[in-house]
């Protein structure tokens, strides 16, 4: 049976993702967040699964305002990085696991969450900046992945609670597949950022620490958090932070290891903040 | 009968709801448009008469022709669309948020390399700072 060996949380900063194409890695601004992500690519390398459940959010990409989705599994052979009107960032095309993404999506839809289907969809930042900061800059990536894109840009998105227990239904359907594979799950987004009007720039250290507590020891406590705090609290956009709640109701009831933390104001608007939590 | 909208006491916030996108449909499609590269020559050759193909209204297309965000948001303009306008004109992300709190660009990436605005005195419209 395939089983969730871990989880990972980052944000997905886009500027992160053009200081990397852009060969800046070294200034001393950038020193500063990739410093945090040393350990985490030597954990990828010792820790490599055989897929990754990919939490994140379309930017307007593959999504305008003709379908906005709330929940969608990509169910592709493969995903090509978007051109988001920069250029396509430089990266390997996502291959898929569509096996185990059909069966996610009979299971998920089963349990009641209606989960929207994707065939075909280019991925922006949201999914490869995190697959940069875990795996830096390979030929080619070294697993496969199902992204999972999670609408978090027109409000009302959906409330932690129900990302919650979406992570729980994505853990039994994982837990059924007749298959040993190793699954990651990761969440991505967030912390505190705010890109619009003149509270733009906002940042809240004390929420994001708080939060990133509480997602370690009382998920579910933390997932009965409702919007208006996240969007009064950590800004409009940090409202993406739902997302990780999906990724932490995967994990299994007993409290998992913490394997790495780390932190850091700014990465261009935003807190930058990245867990990794290993199944017992 | 009216929703409950509790973040419209968040002051300099304006939260991408279903009647502001409904408002903002054709604005922010208009943005989707621009990742097209022949798109973008189009608009930067003559943006008025590219705006014109759009079933906008006349303020949406002054908000965009003086490249006012907050206006485009007031008008029913997302972030994440209005980005496309941005990355037209060769702006970051950073500049684009900066323009629309009054700071200048330096102003702005210093606010952010100090830590970022605070959240005292930034919680709720009329608030003691």
């Amino acid at each position: 049976m395939a089983r969730i060996t871990a989880s990972v949380y980052t944000s997905h900063v886009p500027a992160i993702g053009a200081a990397l194409d852009l060969g800046k890695t070294g200034e001393p601004y950038w020193q500063k967040v990739f410093a945090g992500y040393e350990f985490s690519k030597a954990w990828m390398r010792d820790n490599t699964p055989d897929v990754i459940f990919l939490v994140f959010n379309d930017h307007a990409t593959a999504f305008s305002l003709e379908m906005i989705p709330t929940f969608a599994i990509g169910c592709a052979a493969e995903f090509p990085p978007a051109d988001e009107g920069w250029g396509p960032r430089p990266v390997p095309v996502v291959q898929g696991h569509p096996e185990l993404a059909a069966h996610i999506a009979q299971s998920v839809i089963q349990d009641d969450f209606d989960l929207t289907i994707v065939n075909k969809m280019n991925v922006d930042h949201g999914l490869t900046v995190p697959m940069s900061l875990m795996f830096g800059q390979p030929a080619s990536w070294p697993c496969p992945v199902i992204p999972f894109a999670v609408n978090v840009v027109q409000y009302p998105v959906p409330s932690g609670r129900r990302c919650f227990n979406l992570g729980r239904a994505i853990r039994k359907a994982v837990e059924s597949f007749d298959a040993p594979l190793k699954v990651q799950i990761w969440g991505t987004g967030g912390m505190s950022h705010q890109l619009q009007g003149p509270r733009a720039g906002l940042i809240n250290r004390a929420f994001d620490s708080a939060f990133l507590d509480r997602l370690i020891a009382d998920p579910e406590g933390l997932s009965k958090m409702p919007h208006i705090d996240y969007v009064r609290e950590a800004g409009s956009e940090g409202i993406e932070l739902v997302m990780w709640l999906i990724a932490r109701g995967a994990m299994s009831d007993a409290q998992p290891k913490l394997a790495h933390r780390f932190y850091h104001v700014p990465a261009s608007n935003t807190a930058v903040g990245h867990l990794i939590l290993e199944n017992a | 009968m009216a929703l409950d909208k509790p973040y419209k006491d968040i002051p300099g916030t304006t939260i991408f709801d279903a009647d502001q996108s409904r408002k903002g449909y054709h604005l922010n499609q208009f943005c989707m448009s621009l990742m097209k590269a022949e798109n973008r020559v189009r608009f930067k050759a003559d943006e008025r008469a590219y705006l014109d193909e759009w079933p906008m209204t006349e303020e949406q297309k002054q908000a965009v022709l003086s490249r006012d965000l907050n206006r485009c948001i007031a008008a029913g303009g997302n972030i994440y669309f209005l980005a496309k306008i941005g990355a037209t004109d060769g702006k970051s992300f950073q500049q684009m948020a900066g323009s629309m709190t009054g700071m200048s660009e330096e102003e702005y990436r210093d606010m952010m390399i100090a830590g970022g605005r605070s959240i005292e005195g930034n919680r709720f419209i009329g608030e003691k700072k």
